[in-house]
């Protein structure tokens, strides 16, 4: 008896929330039939493309007879997506490095643990992989710059710009709110110089110009000179976040801190830059995701990054017209990580949120 | 000695004046050092730097253009024809972008759970993969699924949809069409001065005029007018299904399309955003102030809610636009010839790479910091004035 009202009082709630959420109005009903209706004109074909139609095991001919996904592509060319050209025996090399920084990133989720001795793990890991990677030592392979590709670059080339471009910002953010009129105007005309332009024109600059600007003798390879133009792009973006949070401490701080007889760095490191820069975490993280998004653009200048090695599976001649699922693939891929960033930084809002702000 | 240094260097404005002389040391040191090197590394090249190259034959084509070239003519019209095309794609793909973006922020609004849900989704998942990639799939969507020309699709009469690109009729060239473009004109302006009359006689008597029916039938009726005038021509440039091409008629080229396409959907996402912000901003007591004044509803939108929305509104729209402008340039992975493409064949052509750099860099940025005047203005204009 008392099962059976709280079974009928759960559906009245049910119904009740139908009726408040989807069905309020005429009009309301029929957008939401209509939905539906899409939904479900959507959802199903493309379940039947991708589960029931599709192709696991075989090769292209049988792929082109079935009407669904051919998965047996992206079988086959998953392995040369992720890792592009590195020599085929020393893949646990590429593989080795991802798993480790991916579980150094879960690891560093958790606020507590940030501190010195995680910087310093990081930077740890920062060498180690460089070497992994590039090998040489050890009685490992020497692997060229040339051969890095896939998801261990796009990784890096993220992740080296944003740690690189962090102090960057900070000294560009300090510079344009400097009282000294010529590294005011500096940072102002670099910032705004870079923020004007989109990257591709930097990232032909970097591939064009670079080259033109050093003395003779002095070569820097590709990859390189690809990193520093990302450096350059983003710290840009990173000094006006930086301002942001510079622009948001109350004058009182800077007050209270000179009358205490800091001087200026003091001040900075020991009362500004703590509380500015705690402010803008979730900003930051925004800016490295728009960030990591970007990095597929070196393809343009042919760096072997995910984005390009992708395109060169759609080309292979033996697997032609199979495209779509390479790029749902990608999409995917990249979905997964900038979507679960940027969870992250809103629970960290959440965390940061002390009201005063 | 060193104390009357010490003593020199003590004060703040002296230490200051210090370090800001060391910085244009540096910052001239270091620009000699690039701008050296680059000339020796030029003449050893044998690359003549300067504008002379403009004027020199251009010898590619250029798949579209706004303005008349072809490739006999010199560089400088081959890169104006780019600058149209990003021009082209700047006007079109911001003015859609913002239409869809307005539409699918109040939808993320809606009372509705499952239109709200949706935009949801559609704003996460295209926020969260790379502008490129979806111009990608656009264009293999476009060019590689889209059937060919004999099977184009016809979603309506004379219009067709194929790996062609979209084929729309036309109406055909006619001197009333002319007329029609002053009637626009004129009608604006006698808009402006309705306007102002219609606020002089409110300050009078205190009564509004029905301004936005009235404008309306200017804005249509007189260009209505000017097409009577020019002989009311109805003739059409229909398109007409050929075996492997389209004859006649107006066609948006794929490359265009995924452009337009991929720029749309993806700025839309982050403009839903910023409206959806810029609604929540007005607190819900400002509408029923504004209802208690006896204020009507599209009063109460139009005097109350707009301002303070559009006041949020305003600064992040206007970033997005410009990075949609921006990202326009990526039109050069999917072979869409935009001012950056084709500096990019010039420069690799003629090796003029620090003057096609430079006008790149100059195009961009004088947009963005036109654009910029523009805010500072507007902000002024609107900001809350405190008393």
């Amino acid at each position: 008896m008392e099962e059976n009202k709280e079974e009928k009082s759960r559906i009245k709630i049910i119904l009740k929330w139908l009726k408040d959420n989807l069905f309020y109005n005429p009009l309301s009903s029929f957008i939401t039939i209509l939905i539906i209706y899409g939904i479900i004109n959507i959802l199903i074909p493309s379940y039947q493309w991708l589960f029931v139609d599709s192709l696991l095991n075989g090769d292209a001919e049988a792929c082109r007879k079935v009407e669904g996904a051919c998965l047996a592509f992206l079988k086959e060319k998953t392995r040369y997506i992720l890792l592009g050209m590195y020599p085929q025996d020393e893949h646990w090399r590429p593989v080795l490095n991802v798993f480790i920084y991916l579980a150094l990133l879960v690891f560093s989720r958790d606020r507590s643990r940030w501190g010195k001795k995680l910087l310093g793990l990081w930077f740890f890991f920062g060498v180690f992989s460089f070497f992994l990677m590039r090998g040489g030592i050890f009685g490992l392979e020497f692997v060229e710059t040339d051969k890095w590709s896939g998801l261990p670059l796009t990784l890096m080339l993220a992740t080296v710009a944003i740690t690189v471009s962090y102090p960057l910002g900070i000294l560009l953010a300090l510079g344009r709110r400097s009282k000294m009129g010529v590294v005011r105007l500096l940072s102002i005309g670099y910032i705004e110089l870079i923020r004007g332009v989109p990257l591709i024109s930097i990232l032909f600059m970097s591939s064009v110009m670079f080259p033109l600007f050093l003395p003779k003798g002095i070569v820097i390879n590709k990859l390189l000179r690809a990193q520093v133009a990302i450096i350059m792009f983003i710290s840009a973006y990173m000094a006006e976040v930086i301002r942001g949070g510079l622009q948001a401490i109350p004058n009182g701080q800077y007050e209270a801190s000179d009358s205490l007889g800091l001087n200026y760095f003091q001040k900075m490191r020991l009362v500004i830059l703590p509380q500015a820069l705690k402010i803008v975490i979730p900003p930051t993280v925004n800016t490295s995701i728009s960030m990591f998004k970007d990095t597929s653009l070196v393809m343009i200048i042919a760096l072997q990054d995910m984005m390009y090695t992708a395109k060169g599976a759609m080309s292979d001649p033996h697997w032609l017209g199979f495209s779509v699922e390479a790029y749902i693939f990608m999409a995917v891929l990249y979905f997964c990580f900038c979507f679960s960033l940027g969870k992250y930084s809103r629970r960290l809002e959440k965390e940061l949120d002390t009201g005063l702000a | 000695m060193i104390n009357t240094v010490k003593k020199w260097f003590d004060d703040n404005k002296n230490r200051s004046l210090f370090y800001q002389f060391i910085t244009i040391l540096l910052f001239i040191y270091i620009g000699h050092f690039f701008f050296s090197n680059t000339v020796t590394n030029l003449e050893k090249q044998k690359i003549a730097s300067g504008w002379g190259f403009l004027t020199k034959e251009a010898g590619f084509p250029i798949g579209e253009s706004v303005i008349e070239y072809k490739p006999a003519d010199n560089y400088g019209k081959a890169l104006s024809a780019g600058f149209f095309n990003t021009v082209k794609v700047a006007i079109i793909g911001n003015f859609l972008a913002v239409t869809l973006g307005t539409l699918i922020g109040i939808a993320r609004l809606s009372r509705n759970w499952l239109v709200s849900r949706i935009s949801l989704c559609y704003i996460e998942s295209l926020r969260n993969i790379p502008l490129l990639l979806q111009l990608f799939f656009w264009y293999t969507f476009i060019t590689d699924i889209l059937p060919i020309v004999r099977n184009a699709f016809k979603p309506l009469p004379n219009v067709f949809l194929s790996n062609r690109g979209l084929v729309i009729p036309l109406p055909k060239s006619d001197p009333a069409f002319e007329l029609v473009g002053w009637g626009f004109f004129l009608a604006l302006i006698l808009i402006l001065i309705f306007w102002k009359m219609a606020r002089k006689h409110q300050d009078k008597t205190g009564r509004s005029l029905p301004f936005i029916k009235i404008s309306l039938c200017i804005f249509i009726m007189i260009p209505l007018l000017g097409w009577l005038i020019g002989g009311a021509p109805t003739a059409m440039d229909i398109p007409k299904q050929g075996r492997f091409n389209f004859s006649g008629g107006y066609t948006v080229s794929p490359e265009f399309m995924s452009l337009v396409l991929g720029l749309v959907l993806y700025t839309a996402a982050f403009i839903a955003e910023v409206v959806r912000a810029g609604i929540l901003s007005v607190k819900k007591g400002q509408t029923e102030a504004a209802e208690s004044l006896g204020l009507k509803p599209h009063q109460v939108l139009r005097l109350v809610i707009l301002p303070q929305a559009l006041r949020v509104i305003v600064p992040p729209l206007t970033s997005q636009l410009l990075n949609l402008t921006k990202n326009s340039s990526l039109a050069v992975a999917i072979g869409y010839p935009d001012f950056v493409s084709v500096s990019n064949t010039t420069l690799n052509q003629t090796g003029q790479a620090v003057e096609c750099i430079f006008l790149i860099i100059l195009l961009y940025l004088s947009t963005s910091l036109l654009t910029s005047i523009f805010m500072n203005w507007y902000n002024k204009n609107i900001a809350l004035v405190e008393r």
